[in-house]
């Protein structure tokens, strides 16, 4: 194998694929990471059973060939590497690696002991790039993140003709997303649970290309499997198994009371007043038709309190928040102006963008348990 | 333990004294190392016997007064006890059973009043000022505490009842075993003069002999020296504590010390256990005590630990903080099944296992973040409801069902006899109800 690549598409690559590799493998192998070199370019891979990753570059290639080198050391040599062409030349059983005046040399790993990559499943639609992006980071931070639950650390995604759902519940929150895509055929009704991280990882690298496709491997025996491809890169992901809590009817249909406030300014207030609020303590909101006064802290501690205006339909009422939760929420809504939904102080709060009109379903739902002042 | 020291008979335990400013109580177990003994064995009763190492170079460490009127006592070498009382039946100590015991006593005492400062396992400071309202005088809050610990725990205590700390404890001192004196406020210096000076608190062997040099024997000796001298014959510090002392002078304040850190459970198994389905069940019923215990303290604790001491004595142990701080038995036994299941013991012979909360805080005023779709009454609420049978019916009235035993399902798998090896074929681990 030899071959010459662009320093910054190689460092790309090789960064981004190593960042899965696994830190205690089950094999030696899985170290690793697989350069492949031939007509379409240089290929990058990862895997680690759970996910794999695999980027193309384009190359200068003078021979093809394929091997497999120490993952974690070739990110950290290609990262400090000089902004100059990148000439990597199999040797025997080493490679060298030359750029400018630098010069390494790195033994490789016995490459047909490696394992195929999973097959991408097959495509079921495509959209935007960013838009997935942007719908899957409003959604995956509610996951949870203790593993002992681990149907709550997925992202739920429900493929319903040309309607793609995405949730995620760590069970003191709800996010709920909805958005339209293509499908590759319009009768196609499929979920997924993929792990919130990758899923997450995932769309965030994809955005550098204009489109994703989905591949969705589904029914059979065999475990599932989630694809992502889009720009250069794809993915794939064993999906997480377990059934995911039935969301849609903790959603509530009606309303007490409705404040609307906007964005900003009630972000910087939460974070000012929290200062004051000890661990897991919540903050204090007291809704009325005067607007909204923001509290936290205790009587023998500090205590921090601030008014802002809001639009108020009910009767007054003080709901408590973890204020970490109730900020994830706002910054999620993506809109200037925030809807806050209330059926009561021991009820979820809603939290939406702004309402054009009465009655409109919110494409995003971002769903939030209070916290219970006990005495 | 009761001090070896001999406090010979004085005032008689008389007439009922005027407790009026007597706020301080000394409360301590008689015998009790051994009165604890002598509920798991009964047959004893009434014969001496010596709780103690019994090796060569053990070391008495409770007696019943059967044997005391021997001459044993405690810290006595177990070779010299032997020889004195050599009919005793000696019992090696079981410290389990002396702390759970303890726990119980400072519990009854805790409900008096927060101001409760623990001496030992088997004594007390109590100030009871705050109390008297509720419960009458001194002198009833002491025959109350008598009656509730003989109740509760079927070992009786002495009570000295006076104005401070030492009088106090003379007081107990002076009734053991089974009695209450109380020292009236104006009776202290009647009550001090005709004892021997070794009775006052920090008259050791040394200064008892500096002080018998001097020709003084008794407290009375002690007050009617000139503070100068015995500051030269003792230093200025013991000089002056002991003139005060002997004048009944004493105005240390009963200082309640700190809230339990943590708190928790354990279990010694009669024999080595290698049967999951008995740990994880075990391991239910230590969080489930657990749980009761922090609920009666009004704290929430925000880590659960386990301990495992292995067959060869190797103990660790794991613990797991939650996102939040909680008081309820199925969240403890969740988390300590966790932490045991990932241990990935397979068979290993145990010999203990432990649940334990930390990170305790008040509950009072605790923030509970809610969960989605969480009903109005959960377990937090049932579990409260078994606290409130458990104070009406007693412990057990209600458990997991994993906890009953099938062959006699009016008493819990430690409802007298320790049967946790016996396997439960019926139930599982887990609450069933």
């Amino acid at each position: 194998m030899e071959l010459r690549v662009e320093r910054d598409a190689l460092a790309d690559a090789v960064v981004w694929t190593a960042r899965s590799l696994p830190a205690r493998p089950p094999m030696q192998v899985l170290l690793g990471l697989l350069l492949e070199a031939g007509e379409g370019g240089l290929s990058v891979s990862g895997f680690d059973y759970e996910v794999s990753s695999q980027i193309t570059v384009d190359v200068t290639t003078a021979e093809s060939g394929r091997v497999l080198v120490p993952g974690r050391l070739l990110a950290d040599i290609v990262r400090s590497l000089p902004a100059q062409p990148v000439d990597l030349r199999l040797e025997g059983t080493r490679v060298v690696l030359t750029c400018g005046a630098a010069r390494f040399t790195l033994p490789t790993l016995p490459v047909e002991d490696y394992p195929a990559l999973p097959a991408m499943p097959t495509t079921a639609g495509s959209l935007e790039s960013d838009v997935f992006g942007a719908a899957v980071a409003q959604v995956a931070l509610a996951a949870g993140k203790d593993d002992t639950l681990p149907v709550l650390t997925g992202v739920r995604i429900e493929i319903e003709g040309e309607q793609l759902t995405l949730a995620a519940t760590d069970r003191y929150r709800l996010a709920v997303r909805t958005l339209p895509w293509r499908p590759e055929h319009a009768d196609l009704s499929a979920t997924a649970l993929v792990p919130a991280r990758t899923l997450a990882d995932t769309a965030k690298a994809l955005t550098s290309g204009p489109e994703v496709l989905l591949a969705l491997s589904t029914g059979g025996a065999g475990e599932g499997m989630i694809g992502f491809e889009g720009g250069g890169r794809r993915t794939t992901s064993r999906l997480l198994e377990g059934e995911f809590p039935k969301y849609r009817s903790l959603l509530p249909n009606e309303s007490s009371a409705i404040a609307e406030v906007s964005t900003a300014p009630l972000v910087e207030a939460a974070k000012r007043v929290a200062l004051v609020a000890a661990r897991n303590a919540p903050v204090r909101l007291s809704f009325s038709a005067d607007g909204v006064v923001l509290e936290a802290g205790g009587q023998d501690d500090a205590q921090a309190s601030e008014r802002l205006e809001c639009g108020w339909e009910g009767e007054p009422m003080s709901i408590a928040f973890n204020p970490q939760y109730l900020l994830d929420g706002l910054g999620a809504v993506d809109s200037d102006t925030t809807t806050l939904s209330f059926t009561g102080p021991t009820r979820p709060a809603v939290l939406t963008g702004k309402r054009h009109q009465p009655g409109d379903v919110a494409d995003y739902r971002y769903l939030l348990m209070p916290v219970r002042l006990s005495g | 333990m009761s001090r070896g020291r001999v406090v010979p008979a004085g005032p008689p335990k008389g007439p009922a004294g005027d407790d009026t400013g007597c706020h301080v109580l000394h409360v301590d177990m008689d015998a009790f190392y051994a009165s604890v003994e002598l509920l798991r064995r009964p047959e004893l009763r009434g014969k001496p016997m010596i709780v103690g190492g019994d090796g060569s170079r053990g070391v008495v460490l409770s007696a019943t007064y059967e044997a005391r009127r021997f001459g044993v006592a405690s810290a006595m070498p177990m070779s010299r006890a032997r020889r004195l009382c050599p009919e005793a039946v000696v019992i090696p100590p079981t410290f389990g059973a002396y702390s759970e015991a303890s726990a119980g006593v400072m519990e009854i005492f805790r409900s008096v009043t927060p101001l409760v400062e623990p001496l030992s396992l088997d004594e007390a400071f109590l100030d009871v000022r705050g109390a008297t309202r509720r419960f009458g005088g001194p002198r009833l809050i002491g025959e109350w505490i008598r009656a509730t610990v003989e109740d509760e725990q079927g070992i009786t205590c002495s009570v000295g009842v006076a104005s401070s700390k030492f009088v106090a404890k003379l007081g107990s001192a002076h009734c053991k075993p089974d009695g209450l004196l109380v020292v009236p406020a104006d009776g202290v210096v009647a009550f001090l003069h005709p004892l021997p000076v070794a009775a006052l608190w920090g008259v050791g062997d040394k200064t008892e002999e500096v002080l018998r040099k001097l020709g003084l024997h008794t407290v009375g000796d002690l007050a009617a020296t000139p503070v100068q001298t015995l500051q030269r014959a003792l230093g200025p510090a013991v000089g002056s504590h002991l003139s005060a002392l002997a004048w009944g002078r004493d105005d240390r304040v009963v200082t309640p010390t700190e809230p339990d850190k943590s708190i928790g459970a354990e279990e010694t198994f009669p024999v080595d256990i290698d049967d999951p389905r008995v740990v994880r069940r075990e391991l239910l019923r230590l969080s489930e005590r657990t749980a009761a215990r922090v609920r009666a303290s009004h704290q929430v604790g925000r880590t659960v630990s386990i301990k495992i001491r292995f067959a060869d004595f190797t103990t660790i142990t794991r613990s797991k903080t939650l996102p939040e701080s909680t008081d309820v038995g199925r969240v403890v036994y969740a988390t300590a099944i966790g932490l045991y299941d990932a241990l990935g013991l397979e068979r290993a012979r145990l010999r203990l296992v432990g649940v334990r909360v930390e990170g305790l805080a008040p509950a009072e005023g605790q923030a509970r973040q809610l969960l989605l779709g969480e009903r109005d009454t959960g377990w937090r609420e049932a579990e409260q409801a078994i606290d409130r049978a458990t104070r009406r019916f007693g412990a057990g009235a209600v458990r997991p069902a994993a906890l009953v035993d099938p062959d006699d399902p009016l008493r819990g798998p430690r409802g007298g006899t320790p049967s946790p090896y016996r396997p439960d074929k019926r139930s599982r681990s887990g609450y069933s109800s």
